[in-house]
């Protein structure tokens, strides 16, 4: 029953792009949505899984996404190697921040993620190699899948989007499951107990954190193939650190519909906002956005899947 | 380089050091007394650069003559916020109470640029623009206000935290909670207090802030950061912590800008972070 309703979205999914081939708005507005989707699974990894909440993840997506513009643009390499590097370097940034900062725990942890996230930004803005504050934009090649660039018929994004989605969406279903999985969430509820059966929290969590920096990352990437430009102000602001982190914890953190759920809610909020109050940079979307993070915490700590679980319980629970 | 340069660079040092630790004592009393973050207090600091300016801007009331004022307004502030939000959220999980100040957070930022946008205000020819000749050195007013405002804020703090009746009942409460509230102490209100007094702190380094540094919505985002670092290398809830390393920083970042790069005076401070949390994880004056 569960799998053919998935089944059925997705072949809803596959054929959506028909109708919206000329509608270039709400295509833009579904391809976000599945990217955001993906960087919710990365961040959840780590923060809903394993427990340590990250306000930094921004770093990673910079990172992926700086990786292949500049591998494009310096050796002229192909962008789809430029995701495999831009994965890995995220990854392996990942496990290096972590080396640290796992040493902290809770806020402490939070506050030590924000520091390097918000420090990597500002060596960016001073970093001329890389484009410095003018960031980088990436030159107009023959548009193909060799070259992960489509310029008149935006729709090859859509499906590589959401191939990207349902590739991370079948991996965090799997962690879910496996012993792996298991581990994290033993980590992130009771670490002295999971010490206690001999699992050490730091090489899961490091395993943890590369998984989840370098699933990031691989999305940095192509929202570097689909915009063809990136500043420090883009993609490694503090504020789209917040977002990232914001899509699961308003879906439900720790579960796999959560990031799905968050950016279905999220990302029709700040498109439609921009429209509404379209070239005021004004921000309307990080006033909804902050007002929501504060409403949830005080009322839905466990998020909008939150909301369904608790339905669900109460269907099935019988008395007596 | 003279003598006279290096003068002035420590003396802004200090100024900016002294602004530093007030914000970071804000912080680390808060976090002392409740064990909880506030991730807003950046934007708690923003918001009292904004009052001073607005009341410069409508009324020319100067920020030395408006810092009480503020100072007050923040106190009020910091009381809302703990029981509009924090209160709220202090039974649920660790992870509700992050979210919730970062909500803030992230909502007065983006209510500043809402209400404000993404300009740059300024406070121009205010009471304390010039500098003062002493000597041979040529010091700026403002810097000298800072330290002597924040010293002073700084000062009364303490008197009150380790000298009164009710800085004793306060510290009780962070020591632990259960024993205050069994000897009659309103621990509710303690925390309450700590808000207050922790964003008053803010207010204050807010309004000595805003005669030399311009305000806009990200303003607060900058100096947190350099707070973090304080609180953390001073050693979370320690208020001399805060203090002695809100000073440091401030040298650090002085005399970085001067000796490096001015694009790149946050990096040292940064990489003092990473090192502190490798190598002394409590701080210099913390209990963890």
């Amino acid at each position: 029953m569960k799998s053919l309703a998935l089944a059925g979205l997705l072949g809803v999914l596959l054929v959506v792009p028909l109708a919206l081939s000329d509608r270039p708005f709400e295509l833009r507005m579904m391809v976000v949505i599945f990217l955001y989707a993906m960087l919710g699974h990365g961040w959840n990894i780590l923060g809903g899984y394993a427990g340590q909440i990250s306000v930094g993840h921004g770093l990673f997506f910079g990172l992926g996404a700086y990786t292949s513009t500049v591998l494009s643009l310096k050796l002229g390499l192909n962008p789809w190697f430029g995701m495999a590097a831009g994965g890995a370097v995220a990854a392996a940034a990942g496990v290096l921040v972590g080396i640290p900062c796992f040493r902290l725990k809770g806020h402490y942890f939070v506050i030590a993620t924000l520091v390097v996230a918000e420090s990597a930004f500002q060596l960016f803005i001073a970093w001329d190699w890389v484009g410095g504050a003018m960031g980088l934009q990436l030159p107009v090649q023959e548009q193909g899948l060799l070259n992960l660039q489509f310029h008149r018929n935006k729709v090859p994004y859509y499906y590589i989007a959401l191939g990207l989605l349902a590739a991370v969406t079948a991996l965090v279903w799997w962690l879910e499951n496996s012993r792996f999985g298991y581990i994290l969430r033993a980590l992130r509820d009771d670490e002295e107990a999971a010490r206690s059966l001999g699992f050490s929290p730091a090489s899961y969590k490091l395993l943890a954190m590369a998984l989840s920096a370098g699933i990031v990352g691989i999305g940095g990437v192509f929202f570097a193939q689909y915009v063809l430009f990136i500043d420090p102000f883009s993609v490694l602001a503090l504020s789209f650190s917040v977002v990232i982190a914001l899509i699961p914890i308003l879906g439900g953190a720790g579960t796999v519909a959560g990031p799905i759920l968050g950016a279905i809610v999220l990302v029709p909020i700040s498109e439609y906002s921009r429209v509404l109050f379209s070239g005021t940079g004004r921000n309307v979307d990080l006033l909804i956005y902050g007002f929501l993070i504060m409403l949830i915490s005080v009322y839905r700590p466990d998020g909008l899947a939150g909301l369904f679980r608790a339905r669900r319980e109460r269907r099935e629970y019988v008395p007596g | 380089m003279s003598g006279d340069l290096l003068v002035q660079l420590f003396l802004s040092g200090i100024g900016m050091g002294f602004i530093f630790a007030l914000i970071a004592i804000g912080l680390t009393l808060i976090y002392g007394v409740m064990n909880v973050v506030n991730f807003a207090h950046g934007e708690f600091l923003m918001l009292s650069m904004y009052a001073s300016y607005l009341a410069f801007a409508t009324w020319g009331a100067d920020p030395v003559v408006t810092l009480p004022f503020v100072a007050v307004m923040m106190f009020v502030f910091g009381l809302l916020v703990y029981y509009l939000l924090v209160r709220r959220v202090m039974q649920g999980s660790m992870n509700s109470q992050i979210f919730a100040t970062f909500g803030l957070m992230v909502f007065m930022q983006a209510a500043a640029q809402f209400i404000m946008g993404a300009d740059y205000f300024a406070v121009r020819s205010g009471l304390l623009s010039g500098v003062l000749e002493v000597g041979p050195f040529t010091l700026p007013a403002p810097q000298l206000a800072a330290v002597v405002g924040a010293s002073t804020a700084t000062g009364a703090l303490y008197w009150l935290v380790f000298r009164t009746a009710t800085g004793r009942s306060l510290r009780a409460a962070s020591q632990d909670r259960q024993a205050a509230s069994t000897l009659g102490i309103n621990v509710d209100r303690m925390y309450a207090l700590a808000w207050g007094i922790g964003a008053a702190c803010v207010g204050i380094a807010g309004s000595l802030l805003s005669n030399f540094y311009p305000v806009f919505p990200r303003v607060g985002a900058m100096f947190v950061l350099i707070a973090y670092v304080a609180v953390a290398l001073g050693g979370f809830g320690s208020i001399h912590g805060a203090l002695v390393a809100g000073v440091i920083i401030g040298l650090l970042k002085v005399l970085a800008g001067f000796f490096i790069s001015s694009q790149l005076k946050f990096v040292p401070v940064y990489l003092l972070y990473l090192i502190v949390v490798l190598v002394r994880p409590r701080g210099l004056f913390g209990r963890l």
